[in-house]
């Protein structure tokens, strides 16, 4: 039996971008217990529905998290519109599905580089952000916003995205294809990374599912959890199967990642084939009378929207869940047991965006 | 201590931001925007730090957090607020748990608005911020001159 001792890890830490406190009980460099303290970045933005209406609410649920941006605002988008019985435009739905897949990919590129800085791989890390900045930069040229671009409004979608520009953007993908497909090898087959991440942090099946993991924490874990499947937005025309992995380590969510990279680009290409001529909203009157639990799959996991609206303009309540509150219990499991040195990659892997979480 | 004319570091806190601003701060530290070109380096550690780059307003749990950073870190010192949350409070001002931007609990020196603020606008910002650090650093170091050997108070202040 070795001195148990308390150390505290964060809310500001060399590795982590956002502030999240854990106290680490330790016993001879092995954790047994973590504890998690959230708050630091708590703003109440759902309390918000009382001074902004619907419509402006778009933008607050779009500052729900600057990483995810346009999935909140798809989600609080599309839950209003079922309330309101409101077709939108199909030109709309494929545009919402084609960013959204940009989106995916800039947040996965962001964690694959982060990753990467913390298992000591500088240029890794570079090489992740240089080609998460092409991304970027389509989704500049088509929105004008880089990471909060809000092109949602109720009803449809705000800007288009011509033909000439989607065909160069397919281009730049097929670029950026190449350019992952080189990385893989270094995170999936460089043997010191393999050391770092074989075998670290598992999370059995059955775990993962009493906890209700979420996204591809989750589907690390072999849990086919995946919302996209629910066929919102354009989903329901393409064809993808959720990707899964059985060995539940830190190396298994890193593998899924990189492999929802290559289906983001093959849903684009999908989408971009298919995408059909037409206006790109509809005209909205009234207001929301009733309510909605919408679904969607972000980056991290499966998001859950709860409208509720009584025929004002304010709503009565809208209540936002995001996935990586459903992947912390998840985190503190995998914690136990784990190396000290071991846990900034593992509070990496389940892609933790505490400002989502916290709100 | 030998006098620091370029290369700060700086130090980076996430206030209470969606993390755009962040992920931005991070960007102008890769290839494409490259700030390390100015010699910044982004430190984990207070101490080492010569410019404070907050993003996100203050709320009520980090507010000491903040206030702590600040105070740790050795004199002279800038303060960058980055986004329009941490110039005023932005989208979040009316959030009940928000008490407004980074100028409520620690003196900023330079705003850079934007939501999420542009990794141009926070180079900018930057490069203001270590101009105003060379500036501070050579009246601090007229300062030491001037009142070598007297006694200190625990602020390092002549008493």
């Amino acid at each position: 039996m070795g001195k148990v001792s308390v150390i505290p890890f964060g809310p500001q830490h060399p590795v982590l971008p956002e502030p999240i406190h854990l106290d680490l009980v330790i016993e001879d460099e092995k954790v047994i217990e973590a504890i998690p303290s959230i708050g630091f970045v708590h703003r109440g933005l759902e309390s918000l529905i009382v001074k902004k209406d619907f419509n402006e609410m778009v933008y607050v649920a779009e500052r729900t998290c600057g990483i995810c941006s346009f999935g909140h605002g798809m989600g609080y988008v599309e839950a209003i519109e079922h309330i309101m019985g409101v077709e939108i435009p199909d030109r709309a739905r494929y545009l919402r599905t084609i960013w959204m897949e940009l989106s995916r990919m800039h947040s996965h590129l962001l964690w694959l580089g982060l990753l990467a800085d913390a298992f000591g791989y500088e240029s890794l890390f570079y090489q992740c952000w240089r080609i998460r900045e092409q991304i970027l930069d389509m989704i500049e040229e088509s929105t004008g916003g880089r990471v909060i671009f809000s092109v949602n409004k109720v009803g449809g979608v705000m800007k288009d995205m011509d033909s000439a520009m989607l065909s160069r953007f397919l281009d730049v993908l097929t670029d950026v294809e190449g350019q992952i497909r080189t990385i893989r090898k270094v995170f999936l087959q460089d043997r010191s990374v393999q050391m770092r991440l074989r075998g670290v942090g598992v999370l059995t099946r059955q775990m993962a599912h009493d906890l209700g993991c979420a996204g591809p924490f989750g589907r690390a874990s072999g849990i086919a959890t995946d919302m996209r499947i629910r066929g919102y937005g354009a989903y329901g025309d393409l064809d993808f199967e959720p990707i899964i992995s059985t060995e539940g380590d830190s190396y298994a969510r890193c593998q899924c990642r990189i492999d929802e990279l290559f289906q983001s680009i093959d849903l684009i290409r999908q989408a971009v084939g298919k995408i059909p001529a037409g206006d790109l909203s509809v005209p909205v009157k009234g207001n929301p009378d009733g309510e909605f639990f919408m679904r969607i799959e972000q980056p991290r996991g499966e998001a859950v929207y709860y409208v509720k609206g009584s025929g004002k303009p304010n709503l009565n309540r809208l209540r936002i869940r995001t996935p990586t509150f459903a992947n912390l219990p998840g985190l503190c499991e995998t914690l136990k047991g784990a190396d000290y040195a071991d846990v900034p990659i593992l509070v990496l892997t389940i892609d933790p965006c505490i400002s989502c979480t916290e709100r | 201590m030998g006098k620091v004319k370029k290369s700060p570091w700086v130090l980076h806190y996430d206030g209470s931001s969606c993390n755009g601003c962040d992920i931005e701060v991070l960007a102008c530290l890769t290839p494409v925007y490259d700030a390390e070109r100015f010699g910044i380096i982004n430190t984990g550690d207070p101490l080492q730090a010569d410019i404070f780059l907050i993003t996100g307003g203050i709320n009520t749990q980090n507010k000491d957090v903040v206030t702590q950073l600040y105070d740790q870190m050795p004199r002279p010192k800038v303060v960058v607020a980055v986004g329009t949350c941490a110039c005023t409070g932005g989208i979040f001002k009316d959030c009940y748990n928000i008490l407004g931007g980074a100028d409520t609990t620690i003196p900023v020196d330079i705003y850079v608005p934007g939501c999420a603020a542009r990794p141009q606008a926070i180079i900018d910002g930057l490069v203001q911020a270590i101009a105003l650090f060379q500036k501070r650093s050579d009246e601090h170091d007229e300062y030491e001159r001037a009142h070598k050997g007297e006694k200190r108070n625990k602020n390092g202040q002549v008493s």
